[in-house]
């Protein structure tokens, strides 16, 4: 007796030890860390008061001399900026297939707004430089970068609405220039969070509300916590921003990581950790995204064109507030606190390039490489896929139907009358103008066909509370993974003939053992009562 | 009606310590396979590793006894009776015949459970271990011995709790079918089980007959049943002597 009640004296300690294993503290600082200084421990005071500089104080005739003036203290940084993706907006990528080509925002086909070629003085509001108005742009030239769009400290720097990257009439460049720094989460998010026309918009995981939000958004740029900016993880040196973005990088290099700071064994389970080996953090970590405010999930171009009874272009909102449609550009859905799609990346993408055949339906703008068997040393990939949570953004758009590629409409006009699709609503001229402006053939034909674009998903990471638990994929109903059927996953699968034999087995002793006691009963058998 | 000890401390403490833990496997385990909900999934991932290893220790021990004692010997399958012992259980147990297979200290066993814990002990728990360990270092296709999916193994892992299973339901409907309705538990909790008043003279004997041929210079010379016996009782009356004076030394001083 004295033995079982120790058994199950260890029994029940040895759960109440499991019971308090799990991950209950919340705090940022009981996980290892890496290279990162907390804010706290912090001291860094800018070096110098750019409002003291007798030649930020003289006036500018234009947006060039303010440039001129950075560079005659800050000799070189040109150089540096001319080195970067941020400037040429393209950069060599290996392609499966394709081989080394330029790829970047300059030439990049996309399910959103499609390309900037033939529309370059609107697209270019969000390039770090002045003048960006077609081919001819002069990229050797120092004196068209804009230093003080990542610069400005004042909040109150403003590109100018197709103005190729020009700053608004109203910025005064004397304030702005004499109140310079380290770029903050408003300079980066200008353009990373109101890309695509709007906010929020394309990633879903960069939203304006990630200014100023609560730790449920963004567990590192709360202003409740530890407040980080985009530079405290994207750490940058002679002004290369590392961090890749996924959906237009090719390879799987200069990225930025949660293990850079967090270790790749975070957790105090070696399970937790294990999981990690093919699980990237971001799939528990970042349950759902467009946490403050909707992202678009679904455009479809082809009902753009439908004018109001004056013939002017219109918009309709949804009851959040967000466009469903608009004359120019057609049809959307947006959604807030979408629950990610999951996929096998290594790491690796393809890309639907304008020179590309459409050879499947939907045409996948961004194909993401990578499946369970591949283990990074064996195949292509340098690391093993992992299990990525992205964001699918569905289209519907133009394609030349006798050539079979997709086209690249012109757009945008600073008038109307020149044959942009903004102004004129006449899809064949724009096709051609745009198809034209790309060197590539139209054959006068166009249709819509649906396209998928995917955009993994590094932002918004939730509180440590709020990550998924076991049971979110490792369960037969509602799995998260039920989409990825390509190895076995335990809680969700099983083998169908083994679990009937199995049950069938289990039913038939019973049964048997039942009608075996029955028998016993009826017989008056073996069933005497325990004399003491 | 009298008692008899058959089942030794470390005996029922492993029989009781395995049926603990194939308890806690089974449950976990099928809380694993998303079957049942009774612990929250990573609780009973933690428990069933957990209680896995313990098995694997009580497994050694369990080893290390079995080798040591001979007791293994008992597991060794036999055809003999196997009928009869069918036959008790599916027309005799209904009209109060007497069980065809008697217990004794060297054969504890009836032909069926031998075989079906020889089964266990040979076939199922091994699997089970291989298949476990395996599920436990090789299930993420990235360590230098690679396995191309856990398919595989979580199959024939699941397979095995599935016969397991069986098996501890007919195992504790079978306890019922003793001498009593409870006789077979409480042997197995007190170690003393309940025999007809004939048996103990046999098992008494055949206890003698082991001690004796435990003895290496007897079992080597392989002498006739009688002769062992005057051996044997010569060596127990010599002990005998012996402690006595020992005491009475003991007592001069």
């Amino acid at each position: 007796m004295k033995k079982l009640t120790l058994i199950v004296a260890l029994f029940c300690t040895t759960h109440w030890l499991f019971a308090n294993n799990g991950i209950n503290k919340d705090s940022i600082r009981s996980f290892p860390m890496n290279e990162y200084v907390y804010k706290s421990g912090n001291t860094n005071n800018p070096s110098a008061d750019h409002s003291k500089f007798a030649i930020l104080q003289q006036p500018f005739a234009s947006a060039h001399d303010a440039t001129a003036a950075c560079l005659s203290c800050h000799t070189e940084r040109d150089k540096e900026i001319m080195a970067t993706s941020h400037w040429h907006w393209r950069r060599s990528e290996k392609l499966e297939g394709k081989g080394v080509v330029s790829l970047g925002k300059a030439n990049i086909i996309n399910n959103f707004c499609i390309g900037i070629t033939g529309s370059e003085a609107t697209c270019t509001r969000c390039h770090i430089g002045y003048g960006w108005t077609d081919s001819s742009f002069d990229f050797t030239d120092p004196l068209n970068i804009d230093c003080l769009v990542c610069h400005d400290k004042t909040g109150t720097y403003k590109k100018k609405p197709g103005g190729a990257g020009y700053p608004a009439e109203s910025v005064n460049l004397n304030f702005v220039s004499q109140h310079v720094g380290s770029p903050g989460r408003e300079n980066c998010g200008v353009c990373h969070f109101l890309g695509g026309g709007g906010n929020n918009v394309k990633h879903g995981d960069l939203d304006i509300a990630m200014l100023d939000c609560s730790r449920e958004v963004d567990v590192h740029m709360t202003t409740e916590g530890e407040n980080m900016s985009c530079v405290d993880c994207h750490i940058t040196e002679k002004h290369q921003i590392p961090g890749k973005v996924y959906a237009l990088s090719s390879e799987n290099k200069n990225r930025t990581t949660c293990e850079q700071c967090h270790t790749d064994k975070p957790h105090q389970s070696t399970i937790l950790n294990e999981h990690g080996l093919r699980v990237a953090c971001q799939t528990c970590h970042i349950p759902e995204y467009a946490k403050a405010n909707g992202t678009k999930m679904i455009w479809d171009w082809s009902t753009a064109g439908r004018l109001d009874e004056h013939g002017n272009p219109m918009h309709e909102n949804d009851a959040d507030g967000n466009h469903n449609y608009l004359s120019i550009k057609g049809n959307f859905v947006y959604n807030d606190h979408v629950i990610p799609e999951y996929f096998w990346f290594n790491g690796i993408a393809n890309h639907q390039l304008i020179t590309d055949k459409i050879t499947t339906i939907p045409v996948q703008m961004n194909t993401l490489y990578g499946s369970y068997n591949d283990k990074g040393a064996h195949q292509k990939s340098h690391a093993p896929a992992k299990i990525w949570p992205v964001k699918v953004h569905r289209g519907k758009q133009i394609y030349d139907t006798v050539n079979m590629t997709l086209i690249q409409p012109k757009l945008w006009d600073k008038e109307s009358g020149k044959g942009a699709y903004w102004t004129d609503f006449d899809w064949n001229k724009a096709a051609e103008l745009g198809m034209a402006a790309c060197g590539m053939p139209y054959s006068g034909e166009y249709g819509f066909v649906e396209t998928e674009m995917y955009w993994p998903l590094n932002h918004q990471v939730s509180p440590a509370s709020e990550s998924l638990k076991c049971i979110d994929c490792h369960s037969r109903p509602n799995s998260r993974l039920a989409s990825l059927n390509d190895f076995y996953l335990p809680g969700r699968d099983f083998n169908p003939i083994v679990e009937t034999a199995g049950v069938s087995l289990i039913l038939v002793s019973i049964i048997g053992i039942a009608f075996h006691a029955f028998c016993r009963i009826v017989f008056g058998g073996k069933c005497k009562i325990d004399n003491p | 009606m009298k008692k008899v000890y058959l089942y030794k401390k470390f005996e029922r403490f492993w029989h009781w310590g395995q049926s603990l833990l194939i308890f806690a496997l089974l449950i976990t385990g099928f809380d694993i396979h998303g079957t049942t909900h009774f612990f929250e999934y990573g609780q009973a991932v933690t428990i069933h590793n957990t209680s896995a290893w313990a098995f694997l220790v009580l497994i050694v021990f369990a080893i290390f006894w079995h080798v040591t004692t001979d007791e293994w010997k008992q597991y060794l399958p036999t055809v003999k009776n196997m009928k009869a012992q069918l036959d008790y259980y599916l027309v005799g147990i209904f009209a109060h015949a007497p069980h065809p297979v008697k217990k004794r200290t060297l054969s504890k066993l009836n032909p069926l459970q031998r075989i079906t814990y020889f089964a266990l002990k040979i076939v199922i728990i091994p699997t089970m271990v291989i298949t476990g360990l395996m599920y436990m270092y090789f299930n993420y296709p990235i360590m230098e011995f690679e396995i191309e999916s856990l398919e595989t193994v979580a199959i024939i892992h699941t397979m095995g709790a599935y016969l397991l299973l069986t098996f501890l339901i007919i195992h504790l409907y079978l306890i019922t079918t003793g001498h009593t309705l409870t006789s077979n538990l409480k042997a197995m909790i007190t170690g003393w089980e309940v025999v007809d008043d004939e048996d103990v003279k046999d098992i008494v004997e055949e206890a003698v007959e082991v001690t004796g041929l435990k003895i290496r210079p007897i079992s080597r010379t392989r002498q006739s049943h009688e002769e062992l016996e005057e051996l044997v009782l010569d060596a127990l009356h010599e002990t005998e002597t012996k402690v006595k004076n020992k005491k009475l030394k003991g007592q001069k001083k």
